[in-house]
């Protein structure tokens, strides 16, 4: 053996060594929804690439939620990554919890992330998480019923052009309801829902002096035409109905149109799943003519909390999951219609890209919700259906319990609007706010 | 003098034990059902019983996402850990509880199950603090001490009843003969309340084993049960019934079999232990 080779040997050997060392096992704790069960299968493709091992803790969204509000809040450090939302981001950011990610490499190009996106991700213009996919609501109307109505769907709809639709589809004999909506209680389904379609009647949660705003007649104006809207073209029981049991309508052929998540074009089309994928056309979400629609925005994204061990080698996964390479890398096996939506411009650009049929549409959603200025008259909050602050989730909760109770023909409109103008004002009072 | 029962009556009582026994069980035979079918055919309006396409696919995809095994060693190890740990804390107790009570016995006894009526969440984050400083978080250690911890109650009072079942003489009569009280639990009272200790163990195990609050709020990646493992497939934007009925299916089995084989010391320890 030569001495050169010697050489050679003991640096490969001190390579592989210090490669060894330098390997560090990350815990991610994330949602179960399909794109992030995706990425879990991509994994190895990451260790491949960086060494490091990933441990993944796949949870129900509110489980996660109170889940890492736990761990980040009381610095557990359980976590190296950790799935949140554009609820959480600004806030956590604000209160020093999350590493703030303005140091990604010039190849990750952090300006190529949607700028609707990275705002409701950042805190005073720092960016704390990385949207993995992003999504608004939209119309997804049945285009064989709406042709057999005898009506044509304008690509940006009107509430009432919406009402008028979803009567002309209903055809209960044959188990069809013009509309499906969500009337579930919760802040992230029902309450979503409502509260985004209350920006485009004009109304707000709170005015500039944080005081509640349920005693508005654009709150009883947004809550009667759903109420009516849903009794006349809604499925049975819809007080209860969330996005999976609207999706379950929808695929089965039983609306005639459903206004909710984007992420969900992907599944309505999808032949494997849904009766209806051939006939399945997109609107953006529908408006009063006041100049703000009723979309939501939101992301899921990947955050590092502050205090974990492991900031390298989750930054390095956060600029894999979240990289330009990775869309291309999951399109290359499982089509463009897969790859995690809403998160880069990018992605938008792309020739391929633009033949998936609900890719426009999406776009179009996203770019029309701005969570700076989501209501007609101003509004002290950021979020366009929630307001970024920590005492929300708890006020929209019960808040949105007292809807759905309307819903369920347990109370009137105007009971349930008194309630929660008291309620929330109580909460906002104790909270300091008034 | 036994009164007797008439056959049509005996009929009756079996059509109606049959009926609602089969009421009970039919939320768990849906969910192995749709365990079975495709993810399609598990939302189908009107609901398909037996004529679907009968598929283990399910199951072929959660085995090849998640770690099975690990998580049903671990629900395994934190099961009979917390509770074999609770019975060596509550035969002591319930020694000197049955057999030589203070005039604050009933009461110690009544506080002890008050403790079960303070929602879990409510103390959850002093607990998540302290297992954080005692570097228990995501351990099985520290699930096995907290759910042992939360099941000492029933633990005590089960025991404690079949306790109060055994005349106090006999233990009288061994420490006479010159037993010790490590003896007299060990050798005496132990074998004479082995039923009762078995129907204990047997129903702790089936609590620990579904106690879900504290096995998601304390565990991360390593300690995770099966509770933890059908967490993860429960989804709200996407309709993966079918997966998560797998994953279900898979994550009572054992329990379900363990019971079905105890049966008989389960029933004596509910209708002869702590509610009689």
């Amino acid at each position: 053996m030569t001495f050169k080779s010697v050489i050679g040997a003991a640096t490969a050997l001190t390579l592989v060594a210090g490669s060894a060392a330098l390997a560090e096992t990350i815990t991610i704790a994330t949602v179960n929804n399909g794109d992030m069960i995706r990425m879990q299968g991509y994994t190895d493709d990451f260790t491949a690439k960086t060494g490091h091992t990933v441990e993944w803790v796949t949870l129900e969204e509110n489980v996660l939620r109170q889940r890492v509000t736990t761990d980040i809040s009381t610095k557990g450090g359980a976590f190296d990554i950790m799935t949140i939302g554009m609820y959480e981001t600004p806030i956590w950011g604000g209160n020093g919890w999350l590493v703030a990610l303005d140091d990604l490499s010039a190849d990750y190009d952090a300006g190529d992330i949607l700028p609707a996106m990275a705002g409701g991700l950042s805190h005073d213009g720092t960016l704390y998480a990385a949207p993995f996919y992003g999504e608004s609501s939209m119309v997804m109307y049945r285009t064989d019923l709406m042709e057999k109505a005898g009506l044509e769907m304008p690509a940006a709809p009107s509430w009432s052009f919406i009402a008028k639709a979803a009567r002309e589809m209903t055809d209960r004999d044959a188990g069809i309801n013009g509309i499906c909506l969500r009337g579930k209680a919760g802040w992230g389904e029902g309450g979503a829902f409502i509260t985004a379609m209350s920006n485009s009647f004009g109304a707000r949660w709170f005015d500039e002096d944080w005081n509640a705003q349920f005693d508005t007649r654009e709150w009883s104006d947004t809550l009667n035409f759903f109420v009516n809207m849903m009794s006349d073209s809604g499925p049975a029981g819809y007080a209860t109905n969330g996005f999976n049991e609207n999706l379950s309508l929808f695929q089965q052929g039983k609306c005639g149109m459903w206004i909710d998540a984007t992420v969900a074009a992907s599944f309505v089309t999808n032949p494997k799943d849904s009766t209806v994928a051939d006939s399945v056309g997109f609107a953006l979400a529908p408006d009063n003519g006041m100049g703000v629609r009723s979309n939501w925005l939101w992301a899921w994204a990947l955050a590092i909390p502050a205090g974990t061990q492991n900031v390298a080698a989750a930054k390095q996964f956060i600029e894999w999951a979240t990289s330009k390479d990775y869309i291309e890398l999951v399109a290359a096996n499982e089509g463009w219609a897969n790859v995690p939506p809403g998160a880069r411009t990018s992605l938008y650009e792309n020739a391929n890209y633009k033949d998936v049929p609900f890719a426009q549409m999406t776009l179009d959603s996203i770019l029309s919700a701005d969570p700076n200025n989501s209501t007609v008259d101003p509004s002290p909050y950021v979020g366009v259906q929630f307001a970024a602050i920590p005492e929300f989730a708890g006020i929209a909760t019960e808040v949105s319990q007292e809807f759905s109770a309307v819903y369920a023909g347990q109370q009137s409109v105007e009971d349930a609007l008194k309630k929660a103008q008291a309620l929330t004002n109580d909460a906002m009072e104790a909270a300091g706010y008034r | 003098m036994a009164r007797a029962v008439t056959p049509r009556r005996r009929l009756i009582n079996t059509i109606l034990a049959w009926s609602i026994g089969l009421l009970i069980f039919f939320p768990i035979l849906w969910t192995i059902l749709t365990s079975f079918k495709p993810e399609g055919q598990a939302i189908a309006d009107p609901p398909l019983f037996l004529f679907f396409d009968w598929t283990l696919e399910n199951y072929a995809i959660v085995q090849e996402r998640s770690n099975y095994a690990r998580y049903l060693t671990n629900s395994i190890i934190i099961s009979v850990g917390s509770t074999l740990l609770g019975i060596l804390v509550a035969v002591p107790a319930a020694w000197s509880m049955a057999f030589v009570p203070s005039k604050r016995t009933k009461n110690i006894l009544m506080w002890m199950l008050s403790t079960k009526m303070l929602p879990a969440v409510g103390v959850l984050y002093p607990i998540y603090i302290l297992f954080i400083k005692m570097s228990l978080l995501d351990s099985r250690l520290g699930l096995v001490i907290v759910i042992m911890l939360i099941n000492l109650p029933i633990i005590i009072w089960m025991l404690y009843t079949y306790f109060k079942e055994i005349p106090a003489p006999i233990l009288e009569a061994a420490r006479m003969d010159g037993a010790s009280l490590r003896n007299e639990i060990l050798y005496v009272l132990t074998p004479m309340a082995i039923p009762g200790i078995a129907s204990t163990i047997l129903l702790n195990i089936i609590l620990a084993w579904n106690e879900a609050f504290w096995t998601l709020n304390l565990t991360a990646a390593k300690a995770g049960p099966l509770t933890a493992f059908i967490a993860s497939y429960s989804s709200p934007e996407g309709l993966f019934f079918a997966k998560l009925s797998a994953a279900s299916t898979m994550a009572i089995a054992p329990i379900l079999i363990l019971g079905w084989f105890s049966q008989k010391q389960l029933v004596r320890g509910l209708t002869f232990g702590a509610v009689k």
